[in-house]
């Protein structure tokens, strides 16, 4: 192994899309045992570029240098014969297989079934890593999940390991495992690329970090060096305006109330709730918490009503019962919803944004009578919702699929908060937003609270519900955790909710 | 009943039951792949008459065989290539094909009507092949042997080889598959290339065995219940084998009951008999409700690259 | 690759209108060569199926009379497959839908008035609704994919219409041929042009036709269909029951195919035969997507798959062509249609051209 050239080293790389400019001529290397940040936010062209280290996109100029040596890896498969292993944001999992047959998918040699189950038991053993090669992985949590990407990536002895945001599925816990074996890599000579926005995390673990804003490097810097703030201003590019959090006085009456809800899982690979209890005052913000896939689809088709609950006072807002209607019959009386995915759920693509609108605003604004659909209306409301919101979007006759994620998310939170609901259900509500369309996003539900709506805000990102709500619970594995006021607990408490009350193995719990 | 009602029994329940068996294998590839290709009545027409052309001419069997799957994979890759490389709609596209080798199959054959081809029979000595009892396990034509011997294949495929876990897996998740690098369309090219050249088999099994003798749209639906039987046996080879013989029997009752001298039913209750079967074991299978958690996650999905 | 496709911001509209007809086109040209290849005048029988039955105007009668039952069948066939339901089977509920109205004629045959008639329409239409249930509770209730249970549906349907010709419904006056007896003349749609076989049922397929592109466009109900279609999450999200849904789509191109029936076994065949069903729900569904599942798309699309069944019978008697022949054009149209398709969502690009990489 040469130790002059860099492990791998990038110049000059360029990848557009429709419309858009991914990577701008990006140059960066990492050494060799290096663990290297590439910071940027949501947008920035962070997963283009490494699917093209990898081999999954091909860029359009540029050059890609191993070891010194001009590389073109036509494939995944290139990429790990040269000793690139890879986690992907998005697991590349398949959920209906076992754990061992995932991991020999994810492999070059063909290894008989035994020789691969010891192989992997090995490794498990060096990284102090717990997973059973026998399980299906739908059985599995997301960490686990994660873990079965980071053996197949390590069977192949890489000499870099990329990390796509692997941190955002996880609990504060698990990031700590997961860094200790990420040093012990490091250790041993890989090279490590690990993508992130979160930048406390670069701090704890990288040597190096590039900054990537619109697709351009915008900088590198020692992240130990750095303040936390230096990296946001680059990485943002602006200096953020803060979200202002008005002063509240006492808590109104109660306006949103679950008591006791249970709901079965979604699909067999989802999770079933059990005995959810909450309140929501007047003015209120209460946040869930949680790792993704614990039950939180579940939860907000629960609230809005995409199905009805068990019993009909489960639910009830203002003190009337609502839990056996539907979605619809819960608007007309003020439950408005934002659920988690936006495109075929929160919006249908191929329509346009005022076709769009008489998805969920045609009973509170009018959009419809006797039948018949009221095209001007709908129209005037759609461009409303744009102009107050500043959606980015040719007009109200754009197709939702034509906007970028933040923008239909801006549409769509628009829609619901224009209708002045008296309860708002929102899950993810900044989920893959840049951060300027993420604090106006913020602003929005507090000016709502403000005006005495109660707020349900379903998210996984705690540093977001930390910041706008006033009282926190915990959802895992359908279970509910008691109620936390914001300021008054810390992190590692709802950390360790997040892993379940006392932190025990998941496998206990999912031995059913 | 006598021994020997039963044995002709069992001979023409096999007889029934290989062509659907050979043609359900055939698409229980092609689903596993995440692709559901609704054509299989079309292709295994095309898949008949070249079989029975080539077989007429030639005045060899095998050659009709071979000529049957080219034909049927010919078939077959058109709509590969509209569902596959332009993303068309693959139900749409499926019955296209079905309506299609229908009529290719009626315009070639048109100068074929009424005639016939020696029976594509068993190559066991006579002493074996007609022997009253024997001829349970010596008398079928060499196709029925092929038909067990690709459900013992397709079985150890799917379940042991890396190319079945691999076939697996594009069905279970295309992006996935492509994101750790298998080359998604072209297994589902080669998954539907299959499925077309099994259902060339089993065309030329109708046309050569069956009814050795050329009629319009000899299939008369059968390749929808291959179709049924697909989801019938939650695709598992050694259940669709099973569903096969089962569906068999029910397909050939209006024979056995004529043959019975039974005339207590309508002969058009008997013949529409195996459709309704169909229907009440798809409602019963979805009943049970393990069809779902069984079926490929993508099947019938559009997938395309980016690069 | 010297050419790569791609992505459209949004559909083009231009393509929309443009490729059905690229996709007759085609056809044309691939169905002359495709023809003279297996011996036959290739030109002259595409000219024969496609531009003779135009030209003439004496066949346009005939035209009327074919699209009539395809534009009908087809727009029950649209509003499902707009829906994500796929009624594969409305072939069945036309020929079970006619089976019930002639039900009605048969036991009214020795009665007059104007009622009958209508009754006969109306419980034509009921028949093929009804027939239509069975797919629909079994998709509804126990998740059964409707595709092979209407397409079976569709084989019973012909068995239970020979044994009705074979047996219960044989005209005792008919010499033993397997037929219903003639209908009366209160039983018989009337021509609306003198002179002409065009019948009542022609003018009332447009109307239909035009109907359906007011609900279809205007109308929640229209609005509903296409979004349990487009996004079904979206659909609950918005809070419309999918299971509604799909019985309404159900009930309505059962109806439709039934009242089709009905019109062709009174206005056309003015009894009911064993040569009954001739495809026409199978070739609706044709018309369905050549007509870009919009009713106004259907009425065009309907008469040029009538173009193509006028000719193609042209073509058999005139030059000897099968039957078949007329078939193989009608897939194939649909096979083009389905590949020029792609040309809506995504644009062909050359590949140096986007090389450069600008935005």
């Amino acid at each position: 192994m040469s130790e002059q050239a860099a492990r791998l080293e990038l110049s000059g790389i360029t990848k557009a899309f429709p419309g858009v400019l991914a990577n701008d001529h990006v140059s960066f290397a990492v050494q060799p045992g290096e663990i290297h940040a590439l910071l940027g936010e949501n947008g920035a062209g962070k997963s283009t570029l490494v699917k093209m280290i990898y081999g999954v996109l091909k860029p359009d100029a540029g050059e890609i240098r191993w070891d010194g040596q001009t590389v073109h890896t036509e494939n995944p498969k290139a990429a790990r014969a040269l000793g690139i292993g890879m986690v992907f944001q998005h697991f590349s999992l398949f959920e209906a297989m076992t754990v061992l047959e995932n991991i020999a998918l994810g492999m070059d040699t063909a290894l008989t079934r035994q020789a691969l189950e010891n192989r992997v038991r090995e490794v498990l053993d060096t990284y102090g890593l717990i997973l059973d090669p026998h399980r299906h992985v739908h059985t599995l949590s997301v960490g686990e999940r994660q873990r079965i990407e980071i053996v197949r990536a390590l069977l192949q002895e890489p000499r870099l390991l990329i990390m796509d945001e692997p941190t955002s599925v996880l609990t504060p816990q698990e990031v700590d495992k997961l860094f200790e074996t990420l040093r012990q890599l490091a250790q041993e000579g890989c090279s490590i690329l690990y993508i992130s926005h979160k930048l406390h995390e670069i701090q704890a673990l990288c040597d190096t970090a590039t900054i990537l804003r619109g697709g351009k490097v915008v900088g590198d810097c020692d992240p130990k060096v750095e303040t936390a703030k230096s990296m946001a201003e680059m990485m943002i590019g602006a200096n953020l305006k803060s979200v202002e959090k008005k002063e509240r006085g006492a808590a109104g009456p109660v306006r949103f109330a679950v008591k006791d809800l249970a709901a079965p899982a979604d699909g067999p690979f989802g999770t079933a709730l059990q005995h959810i209890s909450f309140e929501v005052h007047a003015g209120e913000i209460f946040g869930i918490a949680g790792v993704a896939g614990n039950g939180q689809n579940e939860l907000l088709e629960a609230l809005a009503g995409e199905v009805t609950a068990g019993g009909t006072n489960m639910v009830s807002l203002d003190g009337e019962p609502i839990g056996n209607d539907l979605t619809g019959a819960r608007r007309a009386k003020g439950l408005c919803s934002v659920p988690e995915e936006r495109n075929g759920h929160g919006a249908v693509p191929d329509f346009s944004l005022a076709a769009n609108t008489v998805l969920t605003a045609r009973q509170r604004m009018g959009l419809v009578s006797s039948g018949f659909i009221h095209f001007g209306a709908s129209t005037e409301f759609a461009d409303k919702v744009i102009q107050d919101f500043n959606v980015k979007a040719t007009g109200s006759e754009a197709a939702a699929s034509s906007l970028s994620g933040g923008n239909l998310q801006k549409f769509i939170m628009g829609r619901e908060i224009l209708q002045k609901p008296d309860v708002l259900v929102v899950s993810q509500p900044t989920w893959g937003v840049d951060a300027g369309a993420a604090a106006a996003i913020h602003q929005a539900l507090l000016d709502l609270a403000a005006e005495g709506s109660a707020l349900v805000v379903i998210s996984q990102d705690l540093d977001e519900l930390l910041a706008i709500c006033d009282e926190i619970a915990v959802i895992n594995e359908g279970h509910l955790s008691r109620t936390l006021r914001v300021g008054e607990v810390s992190i590692d408490e709802i950390g360790l909710l997040m892993g379940g009350i006392h932190g025990a193995p998941k496998e206990v719990s999912h031995a059913a | 009943m006598s021994p020997e009602i039963l044995i002709a029994i069992i001979m023409t329940v096999i007889g029934a039951s290989t062509p659907i068996l050979i043609a359900a294998l055939g698409e229980l590839v092609v689903e596993k792949s995440g692709v559901l290709n609704l054509g299989i009545e079309g292709m295994m027409l095309v898949g008949a008459i070249a079989a029975f052309a080539v077989t007429l001419t030639t005045g060899s069997h095998w050659l009709g065989v071979i000529a049957g799957i080219v034909a049927a994979m010919a078939a077959s890759m058109i709509f590969a290539v509209l569902t596959l490389s332009l993303m068309s709609n693959q139900v749409a596209t499926g019955l296209a094909l079905t309506i299609f080798g229908i009529g290719l199959s009626s315009l070639i054959g048109e100068g074929y009507v009424g005639k016939t081809v020696p029976v594509f029979g068993s190559f066991f000595p006579a002493g074996l092949a007609e022997h009253p009892v024997l001829k349970l396990i010596f008398g079928h034509s060499p196709l029925v042997y092929v038909s067990v011997a690709l459900t013992i294949a397709i079985a150890w495929f799917l379940k042991h080889s890396r190319a079945g876990l691999i076939l697996r897996a594009v069905g279970e998740s295309d992006h996935a598959a492509h994101s750790i690098g298998y080359p998604v369309i072209r297994v589902r090219y080669m998954a539907v290339a299959f499925g077309g050249a099994l259902a060339g088999v089993a065309g030329a099994y109708f046309s050569l065995v069956l009814v050795p003798l050329w009629t319009e749209g000899l299939t008369a639906g059968r390749g929808w219940i291959a179709l049924a039987l697909v989801v019938f046996s939650s695709w598992k080879p050694w259940r669709l084998f099973l569903g096969a013989y089962l569906f068999g029997l029910v397909m050939t009752m209006e024979l056995h009951f004529k043959a019975a001298g039974v005339t207590l039913v309508a002969s058009e209750f008997l013949a529409a008999l195996p459709y309704l079967a169909t229907i009440a074991v798809l409602a019963i299978i979805s009943w049970r409700g393990q069809e779902k958690v069984n079926a490929p996650a993508c099947l019938g999905k559009p997938f395309r690259e980016t690069t | 690759m010297p050419l790569r496709l791609e992505a459209r911001p949004q559909y083009s509209r231009p393509m929309l209108y443009a490729t059905p007809v690229l996709a007759v086109v085609l056809t044309i040209i691939t169905g002359a060569i495709l023809f003279s290849a297996i011996g036959y005048n290739g030109p002259g029988a595409m000219y024969e199926i496609f531009f003779k039955p135009i030209l003439d105007s004496y066949r346009w009668q005939d035209l009327g009379v074919k699209a009539a039952p395809l534009i009908i069948i087809a727009i029950g066939l649209a509003a499902g497959f707009r829906a994500n339901v796929w009624n594969i089977g409305a072939e069945g509920q036309y020929v079970f839908g006619a089976l019930a109205g002639t039900g009605v004629a048969l036991a009214t045959y020795e009665m007059t008035g104007w009622w009958i008639l209508p009754l006969m329409c109306i419980v034509g239409a009921i028949g093929g609704a009804a027939y239509a249930v069975i797919p629909a509770f079994l998709r509804t209730r126990l998740g059964v994919n409707e595709i092979l249970t209407s397409l079976m549906l569709t084989y019973a349907a012909i068995q239970l219409l020979f044994y009705l010709m074979n047996g219960p419904w044989k005209d005792p006056e008919g010499f033993g041929f397997p037929q219903s007896r003639t209908f009366t003349d209160y039983q018989i749609l009337p021509t609306v042009i003198d002179g002409t076989v065009v019948h009542l049922g022609v003018p009332l397929a447009f109307l239909i036709a035009i109907a359906a592109w007011i609900v279809l466009s205007r109308t929640l109900f229209g609005y509903q269909i296409s979004v349990v279609g487009l996004a079904p999450a979206a659909a609950r999200h918005g809070g419309f029951d999918a299971n509604r849904t799909v019985w309404h789509c159900f009930l309505i191109s059962g109806a439709l195919a039934g009242l089709a029936g009905i019109f062709e076994a009174s206005g056309a065949f003015n009894q009911m035969v064993p040569q009954f069903p001739t495809n026409y729900g199978f070739t609706a569904i044709i018309v369905a997507f050549l007509g870009r599942l919009h009713p106004i798309g259907i009425i065009l699309a309907g008469l040029i798959l009538a173009v193509s069944y006028v000719g193609g019978e042209g073509a058999q008697t005139s030059m000897g062509l099968p039957a078949a022949g007329a078939w193989i054009v009608q897939a194939m149209m649909l096979f083009y249609l389905l590949a020029v398709d792609i040309l809506v969502r995504y644009r062909i690009k050359f590949k140096s051209q986007i090389a450069g990489g600008a935005a």
